[in-house]
């Protein structure tokens, strides 16, 4: 039973994120009913399930753009469940976005240097005169961006360019370094590699690999790259139709009868059993 | 407290009110159809008063055949505007567009201006002025009839939207324009429509209104009105811009009777500000969904 | 041409100014101001002043409308409010002007904020049009106000300046021209810091931004605060320019013709502003000389001036919004990058 072991140990360290009994509703829609499940510090999360199934309302909850209608997200002892989005993100809880939301106003540099803002200090009256404090924050801030950031996801000839021109990919890693820049404690990717060929998908997963061993950050993410998911994840929550049918060690979520019927034509019959039943 | 009088006074606002609320449609039909938020929409209907002045004081015409060929004329402003300014203006942000006809207002009234100069002028009689009697309380005849005449535009104007071809076309780009064009019907076209029927219905207004009031280069003023009766209504909804128009024209007669006449527009916009915050988007507006 | 720039350091990579020809040009600049008043005639001097009030305000109203995307048409209600704050301090309690200049800044911050609560619950047109409702209401109190002097307004004394009295344009100018210097170097700077970059993160997506830890509502009315103390600043320096402040100085046209000013400038832009403003002080001016030079042959030109100058100005909105959205700072950059490409790429 190393199984069984391998997790009453996992269970005894306190979880960074905790997520218990939520749901969620849009009017008569209800998105989640009764999601629980923990994410360990220092662990690959990922959360998966055939569309619809309620993984981008979940990390939206999480943020703080939805507010759940019961159940709590409990963050590092803390529960957050109340809280606005800007004080979440304070705390350490950076995202991506699935459809990338990168300020196309601002070049690559700016739009990296804007996930620090919860963290720094500038007034309005050190950013009119833009000295002391307001400069040397800049300063600070600016060699740590290209230091850390900038170099570790290989982005330095586009620090200069305006965003709205990159590639996609290249767009998905902006937000990645943008995300990094927040200070994350947990890293939220939705969908960090959807769209990418091969070779891309390969770059993505040695850089999400990296942030959780050199950076020490938590990672939970959305992805409908199985082949990644199972590569590269500790743990594994399956959800359908805004509940958890499974979760668990990638080769136990792989096999369970709940999750294949969900991916295989049944879980498409049972949707259709569903609609015809709503009309 | 002068029952008689509130009843005349909210009578009058009431028939001032359905103006608004016939500008009102002609600037949701724009709204609907094309997502623009017209403000040119005063100037719109001043020049429809200016071509009827033309058109009767210069031309000679009888007043009978100047009203159809200013409406006509409304129409054909309507289409102009929409294919030369309107439609390269396709997918820029809301506030390009609505800055877009902030400017066409300013050119419509330089150009009233330059041709029929500065001063205000007096439309020729034509609206029957026996005075009218609601039980005691007297109505003036011109905004009796003018009530009447916006009541039957506004009818026409729903029945039209609700059951004809066009009408159906422009709800349907209304609620979702790619949907529409997929299905066979020419958004482009239907554009043009509202824009062509919008215009006509204000240029139609100009001539009530200026008969009321007389009519000057400054008379786009009006469109403010209208701008406060359509936001407190909720820009995209029909019946909002009917209830919206009927308020601010009540609101107004009162403020302007019984607190003073510079207490008119200082009334209406607080309510907008209180309406705004209580529902921002009207009384019957359809609220935005936000997404990430 | 421009051959590649060398930067050995974040700090020159990050300056407003990057190149050694950049300074050089600033240079020249700051020495033609000095100059102009002793080779430029009193128009020109007045012209100056009046331009460089246009820019500070239009420079506030960018922070506002192009770079934090709140549209507002309350800027010259704002004016409003820092020209009377000025002309009471003046004629009622006499405090040196400097200070009357920050606390007309300082009040008329104030009043945005009240004003800009609505950005809580309403965005885009809608909020548009909450501005015109603050700017009516400003109005009718400027009106109706006692201490504002009701609608004959206020008549005040000139700005002192260790015991000379400011009476003139060519004095007021060297008051003029550094405070407005001040206050557009003080944008700039804005936006090389966090401040400026959240409100540019809320203008292009201010869903994610909240998400991405930036406060929406106290971002909001932190640009709505700075945009109405500039206007407020650049209302006071109005008061001391004309001396006299009534209701009808600050109509709601002029608030479409600071929005103007910036999209024919280039919105989000601090040339922009400063290029807007600049060209649309002066337009119809422009206008004024050809209808001086039309009158031998046009009998009453000077009645056509008015109507004129209203069809220009609509037609300046409507043909910058349509051919050239990026404004005049556009068509700058892209003479400048002719030039830094010549003579290898024509």
């Amino acid at each position: 039973m190393s199984d069984g072991l391998n997790r009453s140990s996992r269970e005894t360290a306190a979880p960074i994120l905790k997520v218990d009994a939520l749901s969620l509703s849009f009017g008569g829609l209800r998105a989640l009913s009764g999601v629980s499940f923990d994410v360990q510090d220092g662990s690959i999360t990922a959360l998966i399930g055939p569309n619809g199934a309620g993984k981008t309302s979940m990390f939206n909850a999480i943020s703080g753009f939805y507010r759940p209608s019961q159940g709590h997200i409990v963050f590092d002892g803390q529960d957050i469940s109340r809280e606005r989005p800007p004080a979440r993100a304070k705390r350490g809880l950076a995202r991506t976005f699935q459809n990338i939301a990168l300020f196309r106003g601002m070049t690559v540099l700016d739009n990296i240097k804007l996930g620090r803002h919860a963290h720094l200090k500038t007034n309005v009256f050190d950013a009119l005169f833009y000295r002391g404090r307001a400069q040397r924050e800049e300063m600070e801030l600016r060699a740590e961006v290209e230091e850390r950031i900038i170099d570790f996801l290989e982005i330095q000839h586009i620090r200069h360019a305006p965003v709205g021109a990159l590639p996609y990919g290249l767009q998905k890693r902006v937000e990645l370094a943008r995300a990094l820049a927040m200070r994350p404690r947990i890293l939220m990717l939705d969908e960090p590699v959807a769209g990418m060929n091969r070779e891309e998908t390969e770059d993505m997963a040695r850089f999400i690999l990296d942030v959780k061993e050199e950076w020490g950050i938590t990672i939970l993410m959305v992805e409908h790259d199985m082949g990644m998911v199972m590569d590269i994840s500790d743990h594994v929550v399956v959800l359908n139709f805004g509940q958890v049918i499974a979760q668990g060690r990638p080769s136990d979520v792989q096999n369970d009868p709940a999750v294949i019927s969900a991916y295989l034509g049944s879980g498409d019959l049972a949707q259709r059993i569903r609609k015809t039943e709503a009309a | 407290m002068d029952w008689l009088y509130l009843a005349e006074v909210a009578l009058a606002g009431l028939g001032a009110g359905a103006l608004y609320a016939l500008t009102g449609v002609a600037f949701v039909l724009i709204y609907k159809a094309t997502r623009v938020v017209n403000l040119a929409i005063g100037e719109i209907l001043m020049i429809g008063g200016y071509v009827f002045f033309g058109l009767v004081a210069g031309a000679g015409l009888s007043v009978w055949a100047a009203i159809p060929l200013t409406i006509l004329a409304g129409a054909v402003l309507g289409v102009l505007v929409e294919r030369t300014l309107i439609r390269p203006m396709l997918g820029e942000s809301p506030i390009s567009v609505f800055m877009v006809t902030i400017g066409l207002g300013s050119i419509l009234a330089g150009i009233v201006e330059l041709v029929w100069g500065a001063d205000p002028l007096r439309l020729p009689e034509f609206i029957p002025n026996t005075p009218i009697f609601l039980g005691e309380a007297y109505l003036a005849p011109k905004v009796a009839y003018g009530a009447l005449v916006a009541a039957l535009l506004i009818a026409g104007a729903v029945v039209a939207l609700r059951f004809s071809r066009g009408g159906v076309a422009l709800r349907a780009t209304a609620r979702d324009q790619g949907a529409a064009y997929s299905m066979g019907i020419d958004v482009g076209r239907v554009f043009s429509l509202s824009w062509m029927a919008a215009c006509a219905t204000a240029a139609g207004a100009g001539v009530i209104v200026g008969a009321i009031g007389g009519i000057s280069p400054t008379m786009g003023i009006f469109g403010l009105s209208v701008l406060v009766v359509v936001i407190v209504g909720g820009l995209d909804s029909m019946a909002g811009a009917l209830v919206g128009g009927l308020l601010i024209g009540l609101v107004e007669a009162l403020a302007g009777s019984f607190l003073g006449g510079e207490f008119k527009l200082l009334a209406t916009f607080s309510l907008l500000i209180i309406i705004l915050m209580i529902r921002p988007y009207g009384i019957f507006g359809s609220h935005e969904i936000e997404r990430l | 041409m421009r051959i590649g720039t060398l930067k050995l350091s974040y700090a020159a990579d990050e300056a407003l100014f990057d190149t050694r020809v950049q300074w050089i040009w600033l240079g020249l600049l700051t020495l033609a101001l000095a100059l102009f008043p002793f080779v430029a005639g009193p128009y020109w001097i007045y012209m100056a002043c009046l331009v460089a009030i246009n820019v500070a305000s239009a420079t506030g109203l960018n922070i506002l409308t192009g770079y934090t995307g709140l549209v507002s048409l309350g800027q010259a209600a704002f004016m409003g409010v820092g020209a009377y704050t000025v002309a009471v301090l003046e004629t009622r309690v006499g405090t040196p002007f400097v200070i009357n200049l920050l606390l007309a800044g300082g009040l008329t911050a104030a009043v945005g904020v009240v004003f800009g609560i609505p950005s809580l619950r309403v965005k885009g047109l809608y909020l548009a049009i909450a501005t015109i409702a603050a700017s009516m209401i400003l109005h009718f109190l400027f009106a109706h106000w006692e201490l504002t002097g009701g609608t004959r307004g206020l008549s005040m004394p000139p700005a002192n300046l260790f015991g000379i009295a400011l009476d003139q344009p060519q004095k007021l100018y060297w008051l003029i021209i550094p405070v407005t210097a001040l206050m557009v170097l003080g944008a700039a700077n804005l936006f090389r810091t966090r401040v400026g970059r959240a409100f540019i993160a809320i203008r292009d997506r201010d869903i994610s931004a909240e998400v991405l830890g930036i406060p929406l509502l106290q971002t909001k009315l932190t640009s709505f605060a700075l945009s109405s103390f500039y206007a407020g600043v650049a209302g006071g320096m109005w008061a001391y320019f004309f001396r006299v402040v009534t209701p009808e100085s600050f109509p709601l046209i002029n608030s479409i013709f600071y929005l103007a000013a910036i999209i024919v400038g280039g919105m989000g832009t601090i040339l922009g502003g400063i290029l807007g403003a600049t060209f649309m002080t002066l337009v119809p001016e422009f206008l004024k000389l050809v209808v001086g030079w039309l009158t031998p042959w046009v009998p009453d030109a000077l009645s056509l001036l008015a109507p004129i100058r209203t069809i220009v100005f609509g037609a300046l909105i409507v043909g910058f919004l349509i051919f050239e959205p990026q404004g005049l700072a556009e068509i700058w950059q892209r003479i400048r990058r002719f030039f830094h490409l010549w003579p290898f790429r024509t």
